[in-house]
């Protein structure tokens, strides 16, 4: 099954790639545009079929490496979860 | 003495680091590669600049992993000396030897330039030989050298002085004009509580030679060396 991690810059670190972006959606005349933050998605495919083991196995797998807690905060959901 | 290079794949400043030690200081030097895990014998091992594993994911997350890195941590731990610039710095920081992260420069640009900085301590085995207050004018390469630790970790390395150099004008003034990259306080290198493992962006080994610019790196060298000389 597929398990999304979703690594994001951590709030009130210097986002420097969503400043950029939002500089340049600025310059298209996109005014209403007030903050932008860039992101990662990692997909993950697991040979397991328990939603509830990929996600714990997923977020350790996020804390070792995927992301970095020191910038980043990171959350684990699962492909019908995503609107959420 | 005997000096180990570590090499990832990726790694691209190893034949700098090289040179100083084999060349310029006359030493017994080695290419460590990244699977490999005795480290025996060596005094202290250089990790040097490059784009380990491509900087995939973040820099230097990647390399953190190799097998040699568990080796590298228990010899650090063991006092020895481990000294890494660029993206050895960020592999540092990545591994916990080192605090703070490496963020991507508040130009979003890739900064190549000579650049001063200020050391802030001669009590360490880096250096000791140098003056107090001393600025040193060697080379930053690097696209992810904003230095970031927040609030209270940030106060706890400063109260400790674990912070070696400072990103500084000619003059040795510290301030928002003479910070390249955006980094914390103007921080371009720390070491760690032990004194025994410094991580820095800037490039002294590429100022240890007057036909490339100038010494002003050598100073490092040369007090690693006296001091592991003396021990």
């Amino acid at each position: 099954m597929v398990v999304i991690v979703e690594v994001m810059p951590k709030e009130g670190i210097l986002d420097p790639q969503g400043v950029a972006v939002r500089n340049a959606l600025h310059q298209l005349q996109y005014a209403e545009v007030q903050q932008v933050k860039v992101g990662k998605r990692i997909i993950l495919e697991l040979d397991t079929n328990d939603p509830v083991a990929a996600k714990s196995r997923a977020e350790e797998m996020a804390e070792t490496l995927l992301a970095n807690e020191n910038v980043e905060t990171f959350r684990v959901i699962l492909p019908e979860e995503v609107s959420a | 003495m005997k000096w180990g290079v570590l090499v990832f794949p990726g790694t691209n400043r190893d034949y700098d680091a090289y040179d100083v030690f084999a060349r310029i200081l006359g030493h017994d030097t080695r290419y460590i590669w990244h699977r490999e895990r005795d480290l025996d014998g060596l005094d202290a091992i250089m990790l040097p600049g490059g784009f380990s594993y491509g900087d995939y994911l973040r820099c230097g997350a990647i390399a953190r992993f190799s097998p040699v890195m568990e080796e590298l941590i228990r010899f650090a731990n063991s006092g020895r000396t481990v000294f890494g610039v660029c993206n050895g710095f960020q592999v540092l920081t990545e591994s916990g030897l080192l605090p703070g992260t490496l963020l991507r420069n508040r130009s979003l640009r890739f900064i190549n330039e000579d650049w001063p900085l200020r050391v802030e301590r001669t009590d360490t085995r880096f250096t000791h030989l140098c003056s107090e207050g001393q600025v040193m004018t060697v080379p930053i390469a690097h696209n992810e050298g904003n230095y970031f630790l927040g609030g209270d970790d940030l106060k706890r390395l400063e109260d400790r002085n674990g912070v070696l150099f400072r990103y500084c004008s000619p003059q040795g003034e510290v301030n928002d004009a003479s910070n390249p990259n955006g980094s914390v306080n103007n921080i371009a290198g720390v070491i760690n509580e032990a004194g025994n493992v410094l991580g820095m962006m800037p490039h002294p080994e590429n100022r240890t030679d007057p036909l490339i610019g100038g010494t002003d790196g050598l100073v490092l060298f040369e007090s690693m060396v006296a001091e592991l000389s003396q021990a």
